[in-house]
């Protein structure tokens, strides 16, 4: 390290703390006034606790009724979205790996195309395919999920692609056919456990997407939470800053776990 | 195939699959498995995609050709032109330029912090996931974390106010306009950059140092001669993924702006959900039409940048 340092490619002690501290301290000043914000006492300033004890007193069910419902609702699409990505997206790219090796470049580009489609671009044309869904489907709030499956199909995809680039699927699945395994038992003996760190990280990535969702759900006029957040800040402020927080921290636990699952970099040179 | 063909192509993408069928033989050698069966396969998410994201994005783009009533017209095209929406378009550029170019500068430095830190060390994990939060976990949360920091009542104000007399506020409610996004965007503009530039600069090979280094080359001359000429394709690159995702964001503008509809995605918002005027939904396509131009032509740019970085980054 100190040859690289000598050498001028790498920065020394001082300028990496100076570097990150600043940006870092910067960084953390409106999470730290969030987090402030939640203990103070109105506007007459002194702090309280019972933003937060409010949340688990008696009334807490009642009061907090469209938060708790738009967390439930936003469980089920996170669940649905995931299903979507492992019963539709998966199988594909397996399939496609193995047999269409030719199609890799047409499935790449369309799991990207959502990058340059934005949601509010997208939830234009989504109103109208919406009134068609709701009719087959009811107004249930999972059904969202079919917008947020195209949503988090560049994050799931690229996940699920380093994945499959870094072992040698072909001859594995290859191996397990000549000694006598069916389609079925290479999926789950062979496929499936070499994948896992992939379909696990497009699974939480795709929970933290859909948990941070607001453009679609909003527009459509649907309740996630996020759009309940908002929702309830305009009366409770206080309370709805104590969710941000709790999502946020769930999320960066969420991508934190995806990191220690280990970059698809550090498996290639295990 | 990239990116930038998007609108045009998302429409033939699953027929491409499905025509294609025919021609993708199974590699010569290896045994022809269950015939038309595994073409099935890939029916579901064809037909999932068709649904899901080539019509709604068909729909978006061509809404804005036709009346209320179904009558194909230009008006809403030329709807672009109004004052009031080449405003939105002016601010939307200044906020994702500007957001870009400081986000992108920034992030790089952080990038250049990160060097030489063990990659799988708890600092570079921890980093890496904060920007992978904050880079795709803004909207909501964002207003409220700057409006508890900024805000006329927020934490940072109070703090200059009591300590060094310092208005914040003196030219007015600048947090909840257009300035106020250019602070805030900045808040996931630099993980994005973080996130997306790292593995470039991760990709300078010692080498290259040392035979910098050899040749007698100085530290100056091997950042201006070396590590800058090959990192400018992926930090231009980043620039542009930043300015796009400037350009699309939506949720934190529609939870901190408080009037009017200053940028191009609170303008979509105002086309679709007016209900005092009619035919605003037809404008709403336009105005998707409009954003996804420059979409286009922006990621257009950015992968043609990310296949001239990837040469050497193997």
């Amino acid at each position: 390290m100190s040859a690289a340092s000598r050498l001028g490619t790498e920065p020394n002690r001082v300028t990496r703390a100076v570097i990150l501290g600043v940006v870092g301290g910067i960084f953390a000043i409106p999470i730290i006034a969030m987090i402030q914000f939640t203990f103070r006492d109105g506007l007459a300033g002194g702090y309280t606790v019972t933003h937060w004890t409010g949340l688990i007193g008696e009334d807490a069910a009642r009061t907090y009724r469209i938060l708790f419902q738009a967390i439930g609702n936003s469980v089920v699409l996170a669940i649905v979205t995931v299903a979507i990505v492992l019963l539709i997206l998966l199988p594909t790219m397996i399939l496609v790996h193995l047999q269409f090796p030719k199609l890799k470049r047409v499935l790449e580009f369309i799991c990207i195309v959502p990058i340059t489609v934005p949601a509010i671009v997208l939830v234009v044309g989504l109103a109208p395919v919406y009134a068609i869904v709701v009719r087959l489907f009811g107004s249930g709030a999972w059904t969202l999920a079919f917008a947020y499956g195209i949503t988090v199909l560049p994050y799931a995809y690229r996940a699920i692609q380093s994945n499959l680039d870094a072992v040698p699927v072909v001859i594995l699945s290859e191996a397990a056919r000549s000694l006598g395994a069916n389609w079925p038992t290479v999926l789950r003996l062979v496929l499936l456990p070499n994948l896992r760190r992939g379909v696990l990280a497009a699974a939480f990535i795709a929970v933290a997407v859909v948990l941070g969702e607001f453009t679609i759900a909003s527009i459509l006029n649907r309740t996630n939470l996020q759009t309940a957040l908002l929702q309830v800040s305009q009366s409770d402020p206080y309370v709805a800053a104590i969710f941000a927080l709790l999502a946020l921290a769930l999320v960066f636990g969420l991508l934190l776990l995806i990191g220690r699952l280990g970059a698809p970099r550090n498996r290639r040179t295990e | 195939m990239t990116v930038a063909n998007a609108p045009a192509l998302t429409s033939g993408d699953a027929g491409t699959t499905s025509r294609r069928h025919p021609l993708s033989e199974p590699a010569p050698g290896r045994p022809h498995r269950r015939g038309l069966g595994k073409y099935l396969g890939l029916t579901p998410f064809a037909f999932y995609v068709v649904l899901f994201l080539a019509i709604p994005t068909i729909l978006a783009v061509t809404t804005g050709f036709f009346t209320e009533d179904g009558r194909p017209t230009i008006d809403n095209v030329a709807g672009l032109f109004a004052p009031t929406v080449l405003t939105a378009f002016g601010n939307s550029f200044l906020v994702s330029a500007v957001t870009a170019v400081v986000g992108s500068i920034v992030g790089a430095l952080v990038c250049y912090a990160l060097l030489g830190t063990k990659v799988e060390g708890a600092l570079r994990s921890t980093i890496n996931s904060l920007s992978s939060v904050l880079a795709q976990f803004g909207g909501v949360m964002l207003a409220f974390a700057f409006i508890a920091a900024l805000g006329t009542q927020g934490l940072v104000t109070k703090v200059l106010a009591d300590l060094a007399s310092v208005d914040l506020y003196a030219n007015g409610p600048w947090l909840y306009k257009v300035p106020g996004l250019l602070v805030v965007y900045l808040y996931f503009q630099v993980p994005l950059m973080v996130i997306t530039f790292m593995p470039a600069l991760e990709g300078l090979k010692t080498t290259w140092a040392e035979a910098n280094a050899t040749l007698g080359g100085t530290r100056f001359t091997y950042w201006t001669r070396i590590a800058f000429p090959v990192l400018a394709p992926s930090f231009i690159g980043g620039l542009l993924l930043l300015f796009a995702n400037a350009f699309s964001s939506y949720a934190t503008a529609a939870a901190l702006v408080s009037q009017g509809s200053p940028i191009v995605p609170l303008q979509i918002r105002g086309a679709l959900i007016s209900e005092t005027v009619l035919g605003r939904e037809n404008m709403a396509g336009a105005l998707a039409l409009g954003m996804i131009v420059v979409m286009v032509v922006v990621m257009w740019g950015y992968s043609v940048l990310q296949s001239r970085t990837s040469r050497w980054q193997k």
